[in-house]
This record gives structure tokens, sequence and C-alpha cells, in this order.
């Protein structure tokens, strides 16, 4: 073996030797340079091989192509190890505070009374209830006289209403006069509407009183339809919306356009019926009204009571919101503070 | 309606029955008791209890009546007295101030005794010296000298009434030592009478309803017995003008009254049921008519005797234009002609039906009494009610409609009342017009007729028991039960509507809870649906996947708030409103014509709650309509946003605030939602509202769906926003909504790869970037897919009156690869049509 040849050998064992203890990438550039730069033995090796015996050349080619390989072999896979290792060792740094807040997307809300609207919409939906509209400003006789309230009727009391400066023109203050509209829009078909929208009543606004509220107004009218079918369908809706544990009472009343007329009470959410502040100890909530719709309605609304009926039901939707949301104070629904939408 | 239990049981045997289930009772009928007020009897224990409660119970062993047997002068304080006082165990003294004992200080020996309610030490009572209803409990003090720990209690300690001017006084016959409670222990129901329930305003009428849901026997006063005509003929004359508008008038008399105090339970009874005691005469008509519906009215005999000059003539009448009355209460009225009087022969006495005149009105020196129990017509009385503005309680019954028997036993019980309380003579016979006699309607029912309504068969006999308990005279004849009404109830009509109203009757007694519950079945209606609704669903659902918050906006305003969208806040006098005969308040005059307005207001209010504001509202705006009886309704969009566009965050802040654009892209969403091509944005110009250079009318071609932009400068000034651009659009949904079709076309994908350049044009600032794009679309035909703005650019460089518009360009072709020659032949042909149209010239990049 040649003197170079055994320079070769010693520079292989060397730099194997000393690619082994580094671990990190500049000084295995700095390696690179030693070994396999322009003035390492196997480059500079190369750069000679003119000087060389004919017999020698061969072999001294070999030789150094050998160390040229075997290290650029460690070389890479030694950069592979390093360059991971370093990736690793970033990632460690890269650490996040998962706890932190995320960056608020600006979501969109429905106005909870829009909300407890699309729920009442889906569940009579699913019954083949179809939304009717009507004027909020509306005549005197829609809102009450083919209401069976004439005017001077005492049971207008039930009622505080705003009027406008035109004479039988007033704010209505409820549903019920979509009742006939509807009935005159599907007559002689069977009726099955509810008719949704805002109210108003002249009330003293307080927690529980509200100028302006929206209610929705269930009427059925058909061949056969009795107290039962609005038992039964009212009692459906009350127990979707509200939960399995709303039961629901019909208590005896008056209202001039349905007879017989009940009020609708439900086993309150808050205490589940046991007794608490806002059902006054009762156990009971007041939904709303209903009954039989009054002969003399159907005769206004085109049908004839002794061939057909119908059932009238109308519960307060701010109602319903505060009691879903346990809001306790309805003023919030109209104010449009944005803490309080925020909340939805 | 106030009644007191204790009342209520001289109608009808409730022994057995607790508060609690009476409450319950009269609820479950459709009598809804809204409070019970206790006044002494115990609060019900235990269970749940379905009634509210107020009110105070009465210890048995620490309140008893006892006995004053003697009063005597504190030793060291005028104004308080010492009694000697036996509470049936044992004689005490008790230290009182009452001033009504006064009068037997120094008397000695009192006889007969005067019986007292007594409270004893550790009794729990309200303090009669502060306001409002505080309980204290009565503990050992010593006052000047004196020690005391029990008292002689006032109606305002025990809670039957304000009064604590003075001990109770009880009746003689009070028994010594008796629990309290149990002597006069009360429970008051708070009934709301529904407006079909005139018979019900009376304790009768509640017994007669509980004796109906119970099944008991109702056991009604008799008062003293009737006789037309007689001596009383000799006093009185009676005309009845109009008998439309009067349809009974009875007269009684009594002479030789003396109004003095009535007994003690018959104040008490009054007091609770929420009227003033005054003296037997005014107790005894006050008394009659909660007993029996029955309103009546007392003259003052010897007053009339001295207006005729002679034996007096009653005569109801309309009134003349014009004429005048003082009525009880001291207030002066001028008359209509459309109001019922009760008059003599030298003009007016009393308001028909609703309140009495004050001159011939009882007083305390009153000693001959005419009494009037009449029928009047309750159309008529709830006029003359409201034109006045007096709520009496006898207009509160006869605007409800009392039935015109009851004025027989109203007169019968009142004369005997009177005979009792006050002393006097009754006048033999009483003077009776009944010109328009009413009829009490049949009714007949069937079995099937139940079950068309209920679906619930209840058999005949049942439902003719219910009805007879009512007081129905009933028949039973095979399949048909027919029952007459009762002389007592004005709300049961004929034909298929009486048929409802004996529904209603029986159901209620029977009990809904007892009615099975069904699903509807049948056939469905024609699908009308409403398309309003459907659209404005699907409208307010894009506005929510935009980020828009939902809110509810009052739909009452005022003109002067409206006005605030203007110029120095003048109202715009063309603008017609509906507006409201009786607003609630100044604020709330008119229904709104604008949701602009009332946006604003929304973006007022929470401007200083948020760091950024991205609001909407849907509803309708009132539009009065020449030649048309109720106003337009369209839906409007109301839009506003304020602040940062971003909310803020910990790593970084974003704290642009929103401008035009904002607004400008939340409103393309919008369309774009809806699928709507061929929106424009018009400058809007000389707007009032809006920023004269940063506004824009929505156009889809000539047809305005609404208005954008920030709000004037000056405008702002009508408001109180907070620092930076407020920006508002209006939408006319009912403008937008026929623009929307059902469906829309989707475009396919082509599979072969995109070519994207950029390139920026120099055209005149006033060309509209809408135009320039336009322009780029018509030139690259087909193979341009994608046309995005990305800079605009302005500079010295440009020269003045230049901008320069940055597009990105994306080709793309559904049938081959596009090659660099494809895309710059299109290039070249937009380069071309743009430098053609507009002028523009390529920016050198």
């Amino acid at each position: 073996m040649s003197e170079i040849e055994l320079n070769l050998q010693t520079e292989q064992e060397k730099g194997l030797q000393s690619l082994a203890a580094i671990n990190s990438l500049p000084e295995l550039e700095v390696w690179k340079q030693s070994f396999l730069g322009k003035s390492s033995l196997v480059m500079t090796t190369f750069g000679k091989m003119g000087s060389f015996s004919k017999e020698e050349r061969p072999l001294v080619g070999k030789a150094v192509n050998a160390v040229k390989v075997a290290f650029e072999a460690a070389f890479a896979s030694k950069e592979e190890v390093l360059k991971r290792d370093a990736l690793l060792q970033s990632m460690e740094s890269e650490k996040l505070d998962v706890s932190l807040p995320g960056r608020a997307a600006r979501r969109g809300r429905l106005h909870p009374i829009n909300l407890s609207l699309r729920e009442i919409y889906r569940i009579f939906g699913d019954m083949g209830f179809q939304v009717y509209s009507s004027p909020e400003v509306e005549t005197d006789d829609m809102n009450f006289t083919y209401l069976n309230i004439p005017p001077y009727h005492p049971s207008r009391d039930m009622w505080d209403t705003f009027y406008t400066e035109d004479e039988n023109v007033l704010l209505r203050t409820h549903t019920s006069p979509g009742q006939v509209r509807s009935m005159r829009e599907y007559y002689p078909n069977p009726v099955r509407v509810i008719l949704p929208g805002a109210c108003m009543r002249y009330e003293q606004l307080d927690q529980s009183h509200e100028i302006e509220f929206m209610q929705f107004e269930l009427l059925v009218v058909d061949k056969g339809i009795t107290f039962a079918d609005l038992k039964g369908t009212i009692e459906d809706f009350t127990k979707r919306m509200f939960g399995p544990g709303a039961d629901t009472r019909f208590r005896p009343s008056h209202f001039p356009f349905t007879e017989p007329s009940a009020e609708l009470d439900m086993a309150c959410v808050f205490c589940g019926g046991s007794g608490c502040g806002v059902c006054h100890g009762t156990g009971w909530i007041e939904l709303g009204g209903c009954g039989m719709v009054h002969p003399r309605v159907l005769q206004y609304g085109g049908y004839d009571p002794e061939v057909y009926s119908g059932f009238a039901a109308g519960v307060g939707i701010d109602r319903t919101t505060l009691l879903r949301y346990h809001i306790d104070d309805i003023r919030y629904l109209r104010n449009n503070d944005i803490r309080f939408l925020e909340q939805f | 309606m106030k009644a007191p239990l204790s009342w209520i049981k001289d109608y009808v045997d409730l022994d057995g029955k607790t508060v609690e289930e009476i409450g319950q009772a009269l609820t479950m009928t459709g009598l809804e008791v809204e409070e019970i007020l206790l006044v002494g009897l115990e609060k019900p224990a235990g269970q749940r209890l379905q009634n509210k409660y107020s009110g105070l119970s009465w210890d048995r062993e620490k309140f008893v009546v006892a006995e004053v047997l003697e009063v005597n002068q504190h030793p060291n304080a005028d104004k308080l007295t010492l009694c000697q006082l036996n509470d049936g165990k044992e004689i005490k003294t008790v230290l009182t101030g009452a001033p009504n004992l006064y009068p037997f200080i120094g008397k000695g020996k009192l006889e007969p005794t005067i019986k007292v309610a007594y409270a004893k030490e550790g009794a729990q009572l309200y303090d009669g010296h502060q306001p409002g209803l505080v309980l204290t409990k009565l503990k050992k003090v010593t006052i000047r000298g004196v020690e005391s720990s029990s008292m002689i209690a006032s109606e305002k300690e025990l809670g039957i009434s304000e009064e604590h001017d003075g001990v109770i006084f009880l009746d003689d016959d009070a028994p010594v030592g008796m629990p309290l409670a149990d002597y006069m222990g009360d429970a008051v129901f708070d009934v709301k009478i529904l407006p079909n329930m005139a018979r019900d305003a009376s304790i009768i009428g509640i017994a007669r309803e509980l004796a109906a849901a119970y099944g008991l026997e109702l056991k009604e006063p008799q008062g003293l017995p009737l006789k037309t005509g007689g001596a009383i003929e000799d006093y009185v004359g009676l005309e009845i003008r109009d008998p439309e508008l009067n349809t009974r008038f009875m007269l009684g008399m009594v002479k030789n009254v003396c109004a003095k105090p009535s007994p003690y339970w018959v104040r008490r009874r009054l007091v609770l049921a929420g009227m003033r005691p005054i003296d037997a005469l005014v107790d005894a008509t006050n008394y009659t008519m909660l007993e029996t519906g029955q309103p009546l009215h007392a003259f003052d005999y010897d007053v009339l005797r001295k207006r005729a000059n002679g034996k007096p003539t009653i005569i109801t009448r309309r009134a003349e234009e014009g004429e005048k009355l003082t009525t009880l209460d001291d207030h002066q009225l001028t008359l209509s002609s459309e109001t019922e009087l009760v008059t003599d022969t030298a003009g007016p006495l009393s308001l028909a039906g609703v309140m009495g005149g004050q001159e011939s009105g009882i007083s305390a020196e009153s000693t001959q009494v005419l009494l009037e129990a009449a029928a009047w017509n309750f159309i008529n009385i709830r006029k003359t009610g409201s034109r006045y503005r007096i709520n009496s309680e006898a207009s509160y019954r006869f605007s409800r409609d009392v039935h015109p028997a009851l004025t027989e036993q109203a007169l019968g019980l009142c004369l005997c009342r009177m005979r009792e309380w006050a002393g006097g003579e009754v006048v033999e016979g009483v003077i009776d017009q009944y010109p328009l006699r009413r009829e009490d309607p049949v009714n007949t029912l069937t079995e099937a007729d139940i079950e068309r309504s209920l679906g619930l068969r209840i058999d005949l006999k049942e439902a003719k028991a219910i009805l007879e308990r009512l007081g129905f005279s009933c028949q039973l004849e095979g399949e048909i039960l027919s029952a007459k009404t009762p002389a007592n109830r004005t709300d049961i009509e004929t034909g298929i509507i009486g048929k409802a109203n004996l529904i209603e009757e029986v159901s209620r007694i029977y009990g809904f809870e007892r009615i099975p519950t069904r699903r509807l079945t049948g056939e469905l209606p024609p699908q009308l649906g409403v398309k309003q609704v459907e659209f404005e669903e699907q409208v307010r659902d894009i506005m929510v996947s935009l980020g828009m918050q939902d809110t509810l906006a009052y739909r009452q305003t005022s003109i002067e708030r409206e006005a605030k969208l203007l110029p120095e806040c003048k109202a715009d006098e063309t603008l017609r409103y509906v507006k409201i005969a009786n607003p609630i308040s100044p604020e709330r005059t008119v229904m709104r014509r604008s949701t602009l307005a009332t946006m604003l207001e929304l973006l007022e209010r929470n401007g200083r709650l948020a760091e950024g504001l991205a609001l909407f509202e849907i509803g309708p705006v009132f539009l009065p309509v020449e030649g048309q009886l109720l106003p337009d309704e369209p839906k409007r969009l109301a839009i506003g946003l304020w602040g940062a566009k971003y909310l803020s965050a910990w790593s970084e802040n974003q704290n642009r605030t929103v401008d035009f654009y904002d607004l400008k892209g939340v409103l393309e969403g919008l369309m774009q939602g809806l699928h709507l091509q061929n929106v424009e944005y018009r400058p809007l110009g000389d707007h009032p509202t809006f920023h004269p250079g940063k506004a824009a009318g929505i156009y889809a071609g000539e047809t305005l769906l609404g208005v954008m932009g920030e709000i004037h400068p000056l405008i702002r000034q009508n408001y109180d926003f907070p620092e930076g651009a407020i920006l508002a659009a209006e939408i006319y949904l009912d403008q937008l909504m026929p623009l929307v079709e059902k469906g829309f076309q989707v475009r396919s994908i082509s599979t072969f790869p995109t070519m994207v350049e950029d390139i920026a044009l120099i055209v005149d600032e006033n060309v509209p970037a809408s135009q320039v794009e336009a322009l780029i679309r018509k030139a690259g035909g087909k193979l341009l897919v994608g046309v995005r703005l990305f800079d605009l650019f302005r500079s010295e460089k440009l020269g003045q009156g230049k901008k320069s518009l940055a597009y990105q360009l994306t080709y793309q072709a559904f049938d081959r690869t596009l090659s660099v020659a494809d895309a710059a032949a299109i290039r070249k042909k937009i380069v071309k049509l743009l430098g053609f149209e507009l002028g523009a010239v390529l920016r050198d990049s």
C-alpha cells in the first residue's frame, strides 16, 4: 500500500470519527469543508491525479473515490439526523398556550323573539299549520266587532287599545283579527293557520307589561273540530316547546270570540310546579287564551256554524321567550341592549 | 270583586271546605281568584298551594274578644287611657291611646261594656303607627310608668283596613273570651269578573257558582215582600220617558230613619269588600248592591218634596243638551243629550245608573228615604261613564248588563236593612214600572250538540243537573234538553249561539280536565303559504350568516324622532303618518315611516357598549295611502354599522373601523345570497340623511331597492353617536322580493388549469370602477372567468385626476389548457377596448 493510500485510509478514519462527534448543522458544515471541501485531502488528491504513475493512478483513484463515497453517505445520514433533531427542537419552542382565547369570529344572531318564532313555526309546521299574516294597523271591525265585540260592549274593556286619529282604525290589540281575514281567504276550504305578529296595548311599561309585544294565534276550522283537538294540539306544542314536563291546564274563562273559552296554564318551568316567585307560588303560569270559535265569528268568516266548528288559541311570544330563557324583565326584548342580545 | 268568605257562607254551606279548596273551585269554574287576603283565618299549611295569599292570621290564643269594663285616665299622660278589661279569663289593665275611648273616661263601670278585639303579649300584628303593612310582635313595654304588654286593636293592626283612628267596637253580642279568628276571622277572595259575568259581580252570584261547583243548595236571602201600589203612591209619582234606556224602575220608601252607624259586622264586610262604610242608610244600599249585584240609589225625600213643592214625580229621560248636574263627588257636569237621567219636575237628580246628584242624595240629616232600584241600557251607561270619566260601583255593574229582575230582590232586601239598621218604618207598597220586559231565552241541547263542540259525550241528565244548579229551568224530553235562562243573567243568547253558551256552562262546571285530548286529523287546507314571511326569513338568515345581529324595534315613534334624519330636525310636512289618538307618551305618537330612524336610535343607544356594532332589523313601516282606510305596511330591512371592523384580540390590534365599503360588502353578501345579478350602486347625491359623497342608491334596472351610505356629518349631530363613521342602509323588501327567484343556475367547473395574471390600468378619476370591470369582462369574453380588483392607486406620477386600478384576471377554458398566447390575445383585447372606451392606458409595472 502506497503512502497516499495509507494517508487516505487514515483520513477516512479521522473523518468518520470526527463526524460521529458532531451534533449541530453549523459544525457539520465545517466538517464538510474540512473533509469534502476544495482543500480537503480527498479533493486535493483528485486534483493531483495526474501526478501519479500509470500503475498507481487506478489504485489511488479507487481509494480516494471510496473515501469520498463513504464521506458523502455519512454526511447525508448525519445531516438528516441533525435536521430532524433541529426540527423537533424548533417545534419544542413553538409550543402554544392552548388556553389563550381564540380570535373571535363575528357571529350573527337572531333576536330571541325571532328565535322563539322559528321554533314555533317549525312545531306547528309539522302539524300542518300555515303562516298567515295580517295588518298591524287594523279596522275596529276586524279587531273587535267581527270577533263578537261590538262597539261599547263591556268586553272591550279587556283590551287597552291605542286608537288612531282615523275613525275606526286602531293598532291591533291581538292577532285575532287574522282569524276573520284568514277564514275569508280560505273559505270554503278547511283552515289551519298560525297568525304571528306584533300587537299593541295601552299599558304602563313595567317588568311584565309592554306596549308592543308579539303574539301568535292558532285557528283551525273544519267539520268536526272539537275542544279535544284543541287540547291535543296545545299539549303537543307546549311539550315540544318547553319539554316533557310542561303539563297544561285548561281553565274556564271568557273571551268574546270563543265559546267555550279557556285560559291556558302551563306547569311552571322554573320550579317544576312546586311553587316559586315566578308563578307566585301557584305552580302554574298563564300562557294564553283559547277556546272553540264563537258561532258569530265563524259567520263573519263566512262559515256556517251549524256545519263547521273550529278552535282558536292565542299565545304570547314575548312570554314564551321570557320563560324559555328565564328572562325576568320583558323590557329587555325591545331595548336591544347589545349585552343582552349577544347572549343568544 | 272582593268577596269575604263569611259573607259567601250566608248563602251556601261551605263548612268543611278549606279556603284553598274554595279558591281553587272558583278558579276552575271560570272565576279566577287573583289573590286570597287572609283577615284572621289561618293560612293553609303544608302541601303545594295553588292560590296566592296575603294578609294576616290571628293566633287563636293571642287574639280574643274582650270587654272593656271601665276607662280611666293614664296618671302621667293626657292622651292615654287605662282600660279595665275582661278577656274571658281574667281582668287586666290595658293601656291605650285610642281617641274613641276618651268619651268613656271617668264614666265608672260601663253598662253595657264595650266589646273589643284584644291582642295579648306575643301577638303578631301590623304596626298601627307605621305606614303600610309592617309586622310587629307585642312585647312588654313601660309607657310613662305604666307597664303594658297587650293592646286593644284597631282595624289596621288586624289587617282589616287602613283605619287607625280608634279601636274597633265590636257588636254587643260578641262573646267574651272567644278567639277572635273564630268570631270574625275571614278570607277575602279577589275574584276576576269577566265581562260576561255581570251576575257574578255580587256575593250571591259567587255563592251560586260555588253551589253549582259543589252541588250544594243556594240559599237566597228573603227581603221584604213587595206589593205594587199602595200608600207609596201618595208620596211619589213615576214616569219613564224612554223604555229603551230605562227598562224598569222601582221605588220604595222608608220614613223616620236615623243615619246612625251600621252594626260592626256590616261595616267590616263592606270594608273587606272594598267599600267605605258611611252610615246605616248608605251602607244598606251598598251592602245590598254587593250582595245582589243590583245597584241602588237613595234620595232624600224631603229634598224632592221641597223641589216639587208638594208630591214629587220622578221622571227618567235623556238630558237636554247643556243641562247641568252636580254629582255626589262634587263635579259639575254639562250634560249631553245622549245621557240618561233621573229627574224630577225641577230638573236633573242623578246620572242614571252611574252617580247620584249632590242635592238630592241622602245625608246625615235625612229622615225620609226614597229608594230607587232600576234597570238601564248597558251601552248607554257605558257611554255615560266614559263621557264623564266616572267609574262607580254602580256603573261598573250596569255597564255589564244587570238583569231587570234583580230590582225586586234588591229593593226588598234593602228596605229590610234600612228598617233594621237605621230604624224607621217602610211605607206600604212599591212603585214598579217595567215597560220593556226582558224575555229570558229558552235553548235546546242534545248530546250530539255537546259532542260536536267538546269531542265528548255528556249524559243529558248530567247536563241538566249542572244547568239547574246554575239556576236554569230545564226539561228533558227524549233526547232534547231545553233550558230556560234564569232571571239573573244576561249573557245567554238564542239559536246556535245559545247552544254554544249552554255548552260553555255545562263544560266549565263538568270540568275541562275531563275532556279527552286528540291530535288533528282531516284534510289539510290548500297550501297558500305567505311569500312575504318566507322571504323575510330568508333575508334574516342571510343577514345572520353575514355576522349581523338581529334586533326588534318599536313601531311607535314620534314625528320629531323621525325628523332627526333631516337637516335641523325639521320634519317634512308633506309626510302623512298614522297618528295615535291616545299616545302613551310624547315619544310615541305615530307609527313609524322609517326603519332607518329606529336603527340610528339603536346605534346611538349601544354606541358606548361595544367596540363595534353590526345590527339589522326587519319590520314594517306604516304609510298612509290617500283613499285607503288602512295604511300600507311594507317590510323594510334596516342595517347599521359602526366602529371596529374586527373584534380586538390579545395577539394583535386590528383596529380598522368600518367605512362605506364594509356596508357595501354586507349588501353585496345579501344580494349574492339572494342570487340577484345586476344590482347597481349609483351615487345618491343630495339625500338629506347621507354624506353626499359616500352614499348610494341600490338599483335593479330602474327600480330603487334601497339607500345606503355614511350618515351626513350634520345629521350625526342630531344624535349622541360615539366617534367614527355611522353607516346605515334601508332596503325595501317589497321591491326586492319580486326579483328573487326560487331557484338559480349553478356554473359548471372546468377541469382544465387556470391561468392568472395581473393588469393595472390608468383611468380618469371620475370613471366608476364598475364601468372598468364591465368593459374588462366584455372584452375578455368567455375565457375570462375571474376579475378581481386588488389595488387602487393614486400618485403624482400618475398625474392629477388619474387613478390606477389593478386587477387580477383569471383565464380558463372548458376544452383545453390555455396557452400564453391565448392569454396575451385576451389581454390585448382588453387593453384595446378600455383604451378606446375610457382612454385607459396600461401602467408600467
